[in-house]
C-alpha cells in the first residue's frame, strides 16, 4: 500500500452462511484507491458491490484477505480500533436513516458529536452552514417526517460530510434527488477530494453522473470485471 | 428542556427526544410507572401505619426495663405475668423502682348505637414517673372511679365528643354495661389491633375487666437508680427471674422488637411487605417494556449511529437517559397521587397514614435503581444494532 492509497484490498474473500448453505459474495478482489479520487462501483443486482462497501468501510468483518484502510489493516482489527478508524469516514445510506426524533440540524449535529470537539452553539453553527451549502437552510428545524425524500438525503449528506472525513462511502446518494440536485451532490463530493483529498467510494446505478467520477469499477458475481478511468 | 439536558448532559439529549417523540407512549409509559409508584407507595404507607400503631402505645409509658410473659409477642398483645416478679425486681441491685401495667381491650358503646374497640392502659396513678409527662399530668384525676382519658385518634368517635371534652366537659359512654365517664385526651391513634386507645387507674381498669386479677399484670416497669447502668441491670432481671417464663428487655429494644414482630411474623406485615415487592417487580417490567421497544424501534438509528463512529458507551447513556427521564416523570405524579390517597385513607380510617420525607426519598431513588435495572436489561437488544444492515 503506497501513501497515496486511501485504501488497498488484497485477495479479498468474503462468504455468507455455513456449511452447506455457505456462498462466496467476493472472489479474489484486489484493489488500490487513490486518496482525493472518486470512485464508482458499479453492478447489477447481487454483484457484491455493496458486501465490498462494507467490508472496505469496516462495518462488517473481513474474513480473507486484507484491506487497509487509512493506513489501518481492517482483518482482525479491535473494536476499539474500528471505533476510532469509523470517526474518520462518512457514510450517505439510500435510505437515508436519519433519526426521525432530530431535527435536521440535530441530525447534521450528530456527524460533529462524536468526535467530542466544539461546544452544542458551535456545532449548531456548523451544522447550519453545512445545512445550508446543500440548499437547506430554510428547513433547519424540521423533523424528517417532514421532509420530502430529496430533503432527507440531503440531510443525510450534509450529516455525512460536516466532519471533514477522510473518506465518504455512499450507497446509492442520487438516487432520491432529481438531476439538478444529484449532480450537485456528486460535484460536492468531487470538489471534497480535489480540496481536502477527501476519497469518495460510490455505489450508483445513476448514469447521469458517471462522467464525475474518476474511476468506474464494475463487479459480477463478486469479482471485479472491469476497472476504467473515464476521464 | 432539550437545551437544559444538552448543557447537562454536554450533548444532545437522544433518549428524551425519542421519548418526547412520541407522546402517546411517553404518556402511557408514565402512567405506567406512576401507577409502580403509587403501589409502592400505599403498601409503605399502610406498612408504615403498621409499625407507627405499634410503637405509639409506648408515648404513653416511661421506664428504663420492660418485663413481660414469654406468652405475648408485643406490647399490646402480651401474656399475663405474675405480680410476684415485680417484688423479686425489686429485690435487685440497681433496680429503683416498679410498677405494674395493666392492657386489654375494652368495647365502648356510645348513646347513638355506635361502638370501638379500644386498648386500655390501667396505670398505677400513685406513679406518675411511669407514665409520659402529658399523662402524668391527667393522672391524679383519674384517681376518680370509671374515669379515663380517651384517644383523640380513636375511630368510631365523633370529634364533637373530643370538641367537648377540650372544652372541659366530661363525657359518658358505657363499656359492658357500665359507665366509663372521660374526663379528657390522650393521642395515640387507632391501630390494626383495636380502634383507639383508654388510660384509666389500674383500679378502674381491673373493675371494668373482672375476668382480670390484680395479681396478674400484662407488663412489670422498671427503673433503675440513677447511675445505674440499665444492661446491668436487666443481666441482673435475667438471672433472678425464670427465663421459661419471664422475659426482660431494655425499653427501647422491646419497641424495636415489637416492630419487627409485626413486620416479619405477622401476617399484615409479611403481606404489605410482598406488596411492596410486588410494585418494584411491576415497575421493572413495566419500564423493561418501554425500553426495550423504544431501542428495537431504533436498532435502524442505533446503527447508523454506530457506523458513524459512536462506541458503546453512548448507546447506554441513551437508555440510561430514558430511564432516568421515566424515573423522575413517573415519580412525580406517583408521589402526588399516593399523598392525596394517603389523606383519603387517614381520614377513612384512623390510622398514621403520613407521607414521610424519607419514604419519599426512598421510593425516588427506589425508581431510579428500577429505572437503571430495566435499562441495563433493554440494552442487551443494543447487540443487535448492525450497521452492516444498513446498506
Amino acid at each position: 500500500m503506497g501513501p497515496e492509497h486511501a485504501i488497498t484490498v488484497v485477495g479479498l474473500n468474503h462468504y455468507f452462511g455455513h456449511d452447506e448453505a455457505r456462498k462466496q459474495a467476493i472472489w479474489d478482489v484486489n484493489l488500490n484507491i487513490r486518496k482525493g479520487s472518486l470512485t464508482i462501483l458499479m453492478g447489477p443486482s447481487g454483484s457484491g458491490k455493496t458486501t465490498l462497501l462494507t467490508l472496505i468501510g469496516c462495518l462488517r468483518d473481513v474474513q480473507e484477505g486484507s484491506v487497509h484502510l487509512l493506513d489501518q489493516e481492517l482483518r482482525d482489527a479491535p473494536e476499539a480500533v474500528l471505533v476510532a478508524l469509523r470517526r474518520k469516514l462518512g457514510f450517505i445510506f439510500q435510505a437515508h436513516n436519519l433519526h426521525e426524533s432530530l431535527t435536521a440540524t440535530q441530525n447534521v449535529m450528530m456527524g460533529l458529536q462524536v468526535h467530542g470537539k466544539g461546544n452544542a452553539r458551535l456545532q449548531r453553527a456548523a451544522s447550519h452552514h453545512m445545512l445550508g451549502l446543500v440548499g437547506l437552510s430554510d428547513r433547519l428545524d424540521y423533523l424528517p417526517g417532514n421532509l420530502s425524500g430529496g430533503q432527507k438525503q440531503r440531510v443525510a449528506v450534509a450529516r455525512a460530510l460536516v466532519s471533514n472525513p477522510d473518506v465518504i462511502f455512499a450507497d446509492e446518494p442520487t438516487a432520491a434527488l432529481d438531476k439538478v440536485s444529484g449532480v450537485s451532490i456528486v460535484r460536492m463530493l468531487k470538489q471534497l477530494g480535489q480540496e481536502r483529498g477527501t476519497t469518495t467510494v460510490m455505489v450508483t446505478h445513476d448514469n447521469r453522473i458517471l462522467e464525475l467520477a474518476d474511476r468506474i469499477i464494475t463487479l459480477e458475481e463478486g469479482r471485479v470485471v472491469s476497472d476504467t478511468s473515464p476521464i | 428542556m432539550s437545551r437544559f439536558l444538552t448543557w447537562l448532559f454536554g450533548r444532545l439529549p437522544i433518549g428524551w427526544l425519542q421519548l418526547s417523540h412520541n407522546k402517546t407512549r411517553l404518556a402511557a409509559a408514565l402512567a405506567g410507572v406512576a401507577f409502580a409508584n403509587l403501589l409502592v407507595f400505599m403498601q409503605l404507607g399502610i406498612l408504615g401505619a403498621l409499625n407507627n400503631s405499634t410503637v405509639a402505645p409506648y408515648t404513653l409509658i416511661r421506664g428504663d426495663i420492660l418485663v413481660s410473659s414469654t406468652e405475648g409477642d408485643t406490647l399490646t398483645d402480651s401474656g399475663n405475668i405474675a405480680r410476684t416478679r415485680m417484688f423479686q425486681a425489686l429485690g435487685i441491685a440497681g433496680v429503683k423502682s416498679a410498677v405494674p401495667l395493666y392492657i386489654g381491650t375494652l368495647p365502648l358503646s356510645m348513646g347513638d348505637g355506635t361502638s370501638a374497640a379500644l386498648l386500655t392502659f390501667g396505670m398505677d396513678t400513685a406513679q406518675p414517673e411511669f407514665a409520659a409527662p402529658w399523662v402524668a399530668r391527667e393522672l391524679d384525676a383519674l384517681n376518680i372511679e370509671s374515669t379515663a382519658l380517651l384517644d383523640k385518634g380513636s375511630r368510631g368517635v365523633s370529634a364533637s365528643v373530643f370538641e367537648r371534652l377540650e372544652r372541659g366537659e366530661p363525657y359518658a359512654f358505657e363499656i359492658n354495661g357500665r359507665t366509663m365517664t372521660a374526663i379528657g385526651t390522650v393521642d395515640v391513634g387507632g391501630g390494626f389491633l383495636a380502634d383507639g386507645t383508654l388510660v384509666v387507674s389500674d383500679q378502674t381498669f381491673l373493675r371494668f375487666n373482672p375476668k382480670r386479677s390484680g395479681g396478674a399484670p400484662s407488663h412489670i416497669l422498671i427503673n433503675v437508680d440513677d447511675g445505674a447502668s440499665v444492661q446491668t441491670v436487666k443481666t441482673r432481671l435475667e438471672a433472678a427471674l425464670p427465663a421459661e417464663s419471664v422475659k426482660v428487655q431494655i425499653m427501647q429494644d422491646a419497641a424495636a422488637a415489637d416492630l419487627a414482630f409485626m413486620s416479619t411474623e405477622r401476617p399484615t406485615g409479611i403481606i404489605f411487605g410482598f406488596g411492596v415487592l410486588i410494585g418494584i417487580i411491576v415497575g421493572i417490567v413495566i419500564v423493561y417494556q418501554v425500553l426495550s421497544t423504544d431501542v428495537a424501534d431504533h436498532l435502524k438509528e442505533y446503527a447508523t449511529f454506530k457506523a458513524m463512529g459512536y462506541d458503546q458507551p453512548f448507546f447506554l447513556g441513551i437508555v440510561f437517559e430514558e430511564a432516568l427521564v421515566l424515573a423522575i416523570f413517573g415519580f412525580i405524579p406517583g408521589f402526588l397521587a399516593s399523598s392525596v390517597l394517603y389523606k383519603a385513607l387517614a381520614s377513612v380510617t384512623n390510622l398514621p397514614v403520613e407521607m414521610q420525607a424519607g419514604t419519599a426519598i426512598l421510593v425516588f431513588f427506589g425508581t431510579l435503581a428500577a429505572c437503571t435495572l430495566s435499562g441495563a436489561i433493554a440494552t442487551r437488544r443494543l447487540a443487535a444494532a448492525d450497521p452492516a444492515d444498513l446498506f
